[in-house]
């Protein structure tokens, strides 16, 4: 890494360029379209942001697999829409952008409260326990109408309240920027808790627990404290959810949504700080855009989790770094065009697969419409065996191809990588 | 008095049926230190698989077909996936088998459609085992299979409830399964060599045993306790997708309940979760009733009313993690475990 030698300037001008280009992003991102559906993708893209972060803080500085982040997020979402409930009765006087406040409070709350109890294991168990306990809360919010609002949850009107300054949130695009403020000062505050001792120390608890019992800290309490952080955050992405939607229902604390959370903060990247954000950035493309062309997403959703799992634990982030590296000592050269070859294969795979699971999935929902179905472009006759044999063979031919690339590339990768340790060590050795 | 037994019956049957699961996982847990989290889909697809082989060839070859079908399955899947994660620590093994319970619950989706299967209990078990009958001035009555209508018709009064044969057949089928495991286990070379692959994995490997394969044996073994679990609770219960989702939890609470890695301890906890969820069914009762028995009225407009009105039947989807909590508040290494982790 380069920070070794950008230690000693008074300024670390890489941090300064990444965090003012975020920012810069942030702001300029409504000017890339003006369609609805653009404004309400990056509205949840601002929230997803931050509550894959804030899972983050558990499962890749922490060490923590929780299961049930959603808790947090969605009971923050129900302080939300309490609160402005209130505030539209006229009961409370908050200014509806400091609502999401209200929301991390809660998640806080409860995350303090639920905390004490699941924080007291680490590893499996934890895991474990924090399904329990999101299956509690989920059981909870169907037995309890009266707070969780029962099938049809509960709404509100975010445009209550004085407008400030002409702001009334009415607007989407007025609702954005409150949204995009948060996510850059959450985004900055998280980053600045990886800095500090207690974000060291957590980074020490999930690498060797019985080192840091040893030398006289309390795993448990370090652990507790960041649960309650990331509780925190969770819950301010739930008062912004609530602002966003402006109704909240019970599957907001469900398991499928925790599942979510989990999956794309892995596929993003659990060992960097900005995997997340590329995780939830995926998450709402999947979520709003996948689940739109196909019936079968999740199951695509499903097979990628497991081949990135399988192949690259890392996550995207990871990927991308590891290839930095490699750029960064002139080795590309001997990589790139097996990636274009594995790309070719994947392709072929892909259009095999697809091909065959659209196919099942017409059979099975569409049958009415007829035989036959268009795939981007070309039409096959789910009746016929053409359709299925072509599949089948893209399906194997591609898949051998993958194989045989995937070989060739995992043989000059470790070269690479052999090179790169050798030419760190060298340099260190002057 | 009668349906108090029955009660107490119908809850040893069902905690049996999570004893099939658990004892699975935790086998697996503590040989391999793998939480499957897809435990419960394979569950899932013993239950589907049964379905369809009962339409095809009957439920009695399904019975040995579909979990067979079900450990093929799981041996494939440690051997082409988990075993290729096992060099990156217990997260990513975690991670793959909870991404294996999102592919199996949307193929199954996919194959059997999004609602319920016609999966029925087979003509021979249908109807009672036994029904208990309380004919007035007589006390108790034990009899086999359906009571005449000299004794339980509408006319003569008297209150009877019965077991159904096919919760018999199932407590039957668990235990049965569960003896020969056990045996399997303590009796047999081949369950030496998985305690010792279990206990010490290095030595087992350096006098010649395949410890690897081992590994891929158990974990394929517990997949077919848990597919068995599938054929003989899919059709008490429904097989439907969603079944996978709510008896994974359930069996992980078991798995923390009983204390991680402990058969023992899954089995007395299973047992007590099966007992507390079929008889919290049957009591009607509410701390609002609670409170009233003390001579305190709690009306609608007191705050705590909606939390305090809740009956314990309604109260019975919760009442397992409620135990869970509890359990880790007391007594966090579980009810038998001794591992602190």
């Amino acid at each position: 890494m380069s920070s070794a030698v950008l230690e000693f300037k008074p300024y670390n001008l890489g941090r300064w360029l990444v965090w003012s280009a975020y920012a810069l992003v942030l702001c300029l991102a409504p000017l890339l379209s003006s369609s609805s559906l653009a404004m309400t993708m990056l509205c949840q893209m601002g929230i997803a942001i931050i509550v894959c972060l804030s899972y983050n803080i558990l499962l890749g500085q922490g060490g923590m697999l929780s299961f049930g982040h959603a808790v947090y997020s969605g009971l923050g979402s129900f302080a939300a829409i309490h609160t402005l409930n209130k505030v539209a009765q006229g009961d409370w006087a908050i200014p509806v952008s400091l609502i999401p406040i209200i929301g991390g409070l809660g998640g806080l709350l409860i995350a303090a409260l639920l905390g004490a109890v699941t924080t007291r294991k680490s590893g499996n168990t934890f895991a474990m326990i924090t399904l329990g306990v999101g299956e509690l809360v989920w059981s909870m919010s169907l037995m309890l109408p009266e707070f969780f609002g029962g099938e049809g949850g509960i709404s509100g009107n975010r445009v209550v309240g004085d407008a400030v300054m002409g702001i009334t949130f009415g607007p989407q695009i007025q609702l954005y920027y409150l949204i995009a403020l948060y996510c850059f000062v959450c985004t900055a505050l998280m980053f600045a808790f990886t800095r500090t001792p207690l974000g060291r120390m957590l980074n020490a608890v999930r690498d060797n627990p019985e080192r840091v019992e040893f030398i006289g800290y309390d795993t448990q309490r370090v652990r507790y404290i960041a649960f309650m952080i990331a509780g925190f955050f969770a819950g301010i992405a739930g008062g912004l959810y609530t602002l966003n939607f402006e109704i909240v229902t019970a599957e907001v604390v469900g398991a499928h949504r925790s599942g979510a959370y989990l999956l794309f903060t892995f596929l993003g990247g659990a060992l960097f700080f900005f995997g997340p954000i590329i995780g939830a950035v995926l998450m709402v493309f999947a979520t709003v855009l996948l689940s739109e062309w196909t019936k079968a997403w999740l199951l695509y959703l499903g097979l990628t989790f497991l081949f990135m799992v399988m192949f690259a634990p890392g996550g995207l982030s990871s990927l991308l770094m590891m290839n930095m590296r490699v750029l960064a000592f002139g080795l590309f050269g001997r990589v790139w065009k097996l990636y274009v070859a594995m790309l070719a294969a994947a392709i072929v795979v892909m259009l095999g697969l697809t091909a065959m699971v659209e196919m099942l999935y017409h059979i099975k929902l569409n049958e009415a419409m007829g035989p036959e179905l268009t795939l981007m472009g070309v039409t096959l006759n789910t009746h016929g065996t053409p359709a299925w044999v072509g599949a089948l063979i893209l399906l194997v031919m591609g898949g051998g191809l993958l194989e045989l690339a995937r070989r060739k590339f995992a043989q000059v990768w470790s070269q690479v990588q052999d090179k790169i340790e050798h030419e760190i060590r060298r340099r260190e050795g002057h | 008095m009668e349906s108090l037994v029955i009660n107490l019956l119908n809850g040893i049957s069902s905690g049996l049926l999570l004893f099939m699961l658990s004892s699975g996982l935790t086998l697996i847990f503590s040989m391999m230190g793998v939480l499957n989290f897809a435990h419960a889909s394979f569950y899932m697809l013993g239950a589907y698989f049964a379905y369809a082989i009962t339409g095809w060839l009957g439920f009695w070859p399904a019975l040995v077909l579909a979990p067979l079908l079900v450990g093929l399955l799981g041996a494939g899947f440690e051997r082409f996936s988990l075993r290729r994660v096992h060099a990156f620590g217990h997260v990513p093994e975690l991670l793959i088998t909870f991404g294996l319970s999102y592919v199996v619950l949307e193929l199954v989706r996919l194959i059997w459609g999004p609602s319920a299967v016609d999966y029925r209990v087979p003509a021979a078990l249908e109807g009672p085992m036994f029904t208990l009958a309380h004919v007035k001035g007589q006390g108790l009555q034990w009899i086999w299979g359906m009571a005449p209508e000299s004794i339980c018709g509408v006319a003569t009064g008297a209150s009877c409830t019965q077991f159904p044969a096919y919760r018999g057949f199932m407590a039957g089928v668990a235990l049965l399964m569960l003896g020969s495991l056990w045996l399997l286990l303590t009796r047999t070379r081949v369950g030496l060599i998985i305690q010792a692959a279990l206990t010490h994995p290095e030595m087992a490997q350096a006098l010649g045993h395949n410890v690897p394969r081992v590994m891929m044996g158990v974990f394929g073994g517990g997949c077919a306790l848990a597919g068995l679990a599938g054929v003989i609770g899919g059709n008490a219960f429904v097989t439907e997708p969603n079944m996978a989702t709510s008896v994974g939890s359930i069996i992980f609470v078991v798995v923390v309940v009983g204390g991680m890695g402990s058969l023992a301890g899954a089995f007395v906890a299973s047992l007590l979760i099966g007992l507390i969820q079929t008889s919290a069914v049957t009591v009607d009762a509410s701390l609002i009733t609670l409170a009233h028995q003390f001579g305190w009225v709690v009306g609608e407009s007191n705050p705590a009313y909606p939390m305090l009105k809740i009956t314990v039947s309604q109260m019975g989807p919760i009442l397992p993690y409620l135990l869970l909590v509890l359990i880790l508040i007391f007594r966090p290494k579980g009810l038998l475990g001794n591992r602190e982790e």
